[in-house]
């Protein structure tokens, strides 16, 4: 009885998905992530020194996420510089992505994660923390796993992965999380909307499968970006 | 032997094999986990983007990207930041602080000496790494290699590039040194120092190195290179008759280098 969404998509498939890993030269790290339209760009700059002394944290590193849509990413303009929503979307972005890091190699030092939002059409904020994780690990930040995000909700009593567009106003609730596959852990979870807790537990489920599709992609794309420096390598 | 071989299988990945943040390696108590590593369980998984490693039961990952991670014995290439009544501020591209404390520098310092004389900002100098804290990096002149880099200019290579901008046992350093004529001194931190000869020849061929690093013949291209831009070799220094000899090695500062890349060579 597969539902067909908007998209012509089945309930557990995601939208289609292009993973880059280092796209810019002057970056320390760099990755670009396409989940259907929504397009994601991330720069990693670090581990360096902090030169706002107050800053400093004596025996751990700083982490700072900037996310940030560009004015054309949207239908209406969106006014440049930080708003509400984005100053939102860094702030759990960092959470996001803390967990994994080995901030306590680096003490008093920062590393920045600058992600820009192309395009926008739902799920800005688990592209943006795909995009950042793949970045990390690219600019060779000592990290326990990479982190996987995307978002699950449910339509007319199905569970559908990766919602897009209308979708997002059709849903019971839209549920993005963050997912640490090795140990399998989440490192975020937010939900617009209210469900019972079983259907919670479904669409976190969802959304963990779809996790471990694109943990996969991520892996491949920083494959692809070094592979060709992997056998002249002095070890 | 046999043991080895049954040891060897329990790895999940091989030997020079691509591996990712999180990416198991092994599965056993019988590894330990070394640079790059980390274990959880009973497992080792690689904590950054690199080639796996292993040596003697210490499985490590030769990283492919990131920064300067200072290591005790480190010899590194910086310059005098900051001059501090007990001592110095040395910028050498890491994300701690750097210092070099007067009980570092080599010789007695008579009390109330004005520190500038020793060094001053803006100089340069050769310095061994000594420690590694939360407090900073510690460093200290009291090497035989370390010295003040007078004159010359400074260029920068990605960290990770250094051991091909050095070449196996000094090979690619030796060949651009003897060829441009240039005294170089080779930072672990990715600075490099390059005095006299014919300093704009080696820059570009470093940053050669540094860009083409991955390919395969990079010591071949770079001969090649430097044979139609360099000038010609004096007779006395023809390929045929240029067997290093040892007093030019360490006279040129890269004895400890070489030693180290050649105890990892495989």
């Amino acid at each position: 009885m597969a539902m067909k969404r908007i998209d012509g998509r089945k309930p557990e498939e995601l939208r289609q998905l292009v993973v880059k890993a280092g796209v810019l030269e002057r970056a320390q790290g760099s990755a670009l992530v396409k989940l259907g339209r929504t397009t994601a760009l991330a720069a990693v700059y670090g581990p360096k020194r902090l030169f706002s002394k107050h800053q400093q944290i004596p025996n751990k590193g700083l982490l700072e996420a900037h996310y940030v849509m560009l004015p054309f990413s949207t239908d209406d303009r969106i006014r440049p510089g930080t708003s509400r929503r984005s100053t939102e979307i860094s702030k759990v972005m960092r959470l996001a992505l803390e967990p994994v890091l080995f901030l306590e190699e680096f003490p008093r030092a920062g590393i920045e994660i600058h992600v820009a939002i192309l395009q926008a059409e739902a799920g800005t904020r688990t592209a943006a923390i795909n995009a950042a994780s793949v970045a990390l690990a690219d600019a060779g930040i000592p990290m326990k796993d990479l982190v996987v995000s995307v978002s699950a909700g449910k339509i007319d009593g199905e569970y559908v992965l990766d919602l897009v567009g209308k979708e997002e106003e059709m849903t019971e609730c839209d549920l993005p999380i963050a997912y640490i596959p090795r140990e399998k852990k989440i490192s975020l979870l937010q939900m617009d909307g209210d469900m019972p807790l079983k259907d919670v537990k479904g669409v976190m489920n969802l959304a963990i499968k779809g996790c471990e599709i694109i943990y996969e992609k991520q892996k491949q794309a920083l494959k692809e970006r070094w592979i060709d420096q992997v056998k002249t390598t002095i070890v | 032997m046999a043991e080895t071989e049954q040891n060897t299988s329990a790895l999940i990945k091989a030997e020079r094999e691509f591996v990712v943040p999180g990416d198991k390696i092994v599965s056993s108590m019988e590894y330990l986990p070394g640079r790059n590593t980390f274990r959880d369980g009973d497992s080792i998984y690689s904590k950054r983007l690199g080639i796996m490693h292993l040596e003697n039961h210490v499985i490590s990952v030769v990283p492919l990207s990131g920064g300067y991670t200072a290591q005790v014995g480190d010899m590194v290439v910086g310059e005098i930041e900051d001059v501090q009544s007990n001592g110095w501020f040395v910028n050498m591209q890491a994300p701690q602080s750097c210092y070099l404390s007067l009980s570092g520098v080599r010789g007695f310092v008579r009390p109330g000496t004005d520190l500038t004389r020793i060094y001053n900002v803006s100089d340069l100098i050769y310095v061994k790494v000594v420690s590694v804290t939360n407090q900073g990096i510690g460093l200290s002149m009291q090497d035989d290699r370390a010295r003040k880099l007078s004159g010359g200019k400074m260029i920068y290579v990605e960290p990770v590039k250094v051991p091909r901008v050095i070449g196996k046992q000094g090979s690619m350093i030796s060949m651009i040194k003897r060829r441009t004529g240039s005294n170089i001194v080779v930072g672990q931190n990715g600075a490099i120092w390059l005095q006299g000869g014919d300093e704009a020849l080696a820059t570009t061929v470093i940053k050669m190195v540094e860009k083409e690093s991955h390919k395969e013949g990079l010591t071949d291209m770079i001969e090649k290179f430097l044979n139609e831009n360099a000038p010609p070799l004096p007779a006395n220094q023809l390929p045929s008759t240029t067997e290093a000899s040892p007093e030019a090695e360490s006279e040129n500062n890269l004895g400890g280098q070489i030693e180290k890349y050649g105890n990892e060579e495989n």
